[in-house]
């Protein structure tokens, strides 16, 4: 029952990626390049998605359940702390190194570039390493 | 700048923005989730709850080939960053998202889209961090070659 609704977003997902341009590694180098050539189109791509977000987000948890599921299983966290700063900046340097964030990783390995495929397993070895790390899941 | 100085480049990404944001609140609407892909890959390898995940990263590929096999967007050159800093890489931004809760999508889609605090905070700290270490490989880095 949680399958096709999955699938569609994910479909979704991976179209809109693909037309942002988010799965040229290149260009995300470029867009994070602000004091050099700065690629400015991925911006639009933050800007179109958030448009959305930000307009739809709160009328749908209004509703208090979502359509095929029993409850919204949203993270509510509002703390503040050294791991997710510590956390997110780690994750910032990895993206800028190469241009790759874990979407457009994934998705790129349609495309059979070698450099893509040893992107992602290093990342999935990044993120055991972190639960070894800190065994806490996240929510 | 005038009307015309806007080049077609910035339609696909908007169009593709959008795009991600309608998927996301789709996810948020049918099954009350979150479209956060570090997450959903975590999750769909090591979770209890397995299914819709394997689900939304099997549509995630469907798509891209949708885009390029069949509407025809060209597609990217593979990435020239030499293969040991690809693997240092992969290894930061696995560990990273892990450790944040969330990367692009989880925080800086859904999170900032929720207005939760945690997420505006993690996207304003991975967008620095990003543009630093740009701007070291460029123009310290490069430049001292």
């Amino acid at each position: 029952m949680t399958s096709w609704p999955a699938l569609l977003s994910g479909l979704l997902f991976g179209m809109g990626l693909s037309l942002s341009g988010m799965t040229d590694p290149a260009k995300v180098q470029g867009f994070l390049d602000i004091t050099g050539a700065w690629v400015p189109d991925l911006a639009f791509v933050m800007g179109g998605a958030l448009m959305i977000t930000l307009m739809m987000t709160s009328a749908i948890l209004r509703r208090g359940k979502p359509l095929l599921a029993s409850a919204f299983n949203v993270p509510n966290l509002n703390t503040i702390d050294r791991r997710l700063i510590i956390g997110s900046a780690i994750f910032g340097i990895g993206w800028g190194l190469s241009g790759f964030c874990p979407g457009p990783a994934l998705l790129s390995l349609i495309y059979g570039y070698k450099t893509t495929f040893i992107f992602c397993i290093a990342m999935i070895a990044g993120m055991f390493g972190a639960t070894l790390f800190n065994p806490r899941p996240h929510p | 700048m005038s009307a015309t100085a806007l080049p077609e480049a910035f339609i696909t990404p908007l169009l593709g923005g959008l795009t991600l944001g309608a998927a996301a609140m789709w996810l948020l609407f049918s099954l009350g989730r979150v479209a956060g892909i570090s997450g959903i890959l975590w999750g769909g390898m090591a979770g209890p709850d397995r299914h819709w995940r394997v689900f939304f990263l099997m549509g995630l590929l469907i798509g891209g080939v949708v885009i390029h096999a069949v509407l025809g967007m060209p597609v990217p050159a593979q990435s020239s960053t030499p293969l040991p800093l690809v693997v240092f890489s992969g290894l930061l931004v696995g560990f990273g998202t892990r450790m944040g809760g969330g990367c692009t999508s989880g925080h800086g889609v859904c999170g900032i889209g929720r207005q939760s605090l945690r997420s505006i905070v993690a996207t304003a700290t991975f967008m620095v961090t990003g543009v630093l270490t740009v701007f070291m490989i460029r123009h310290i880095v490069e430049g001292a070659l």
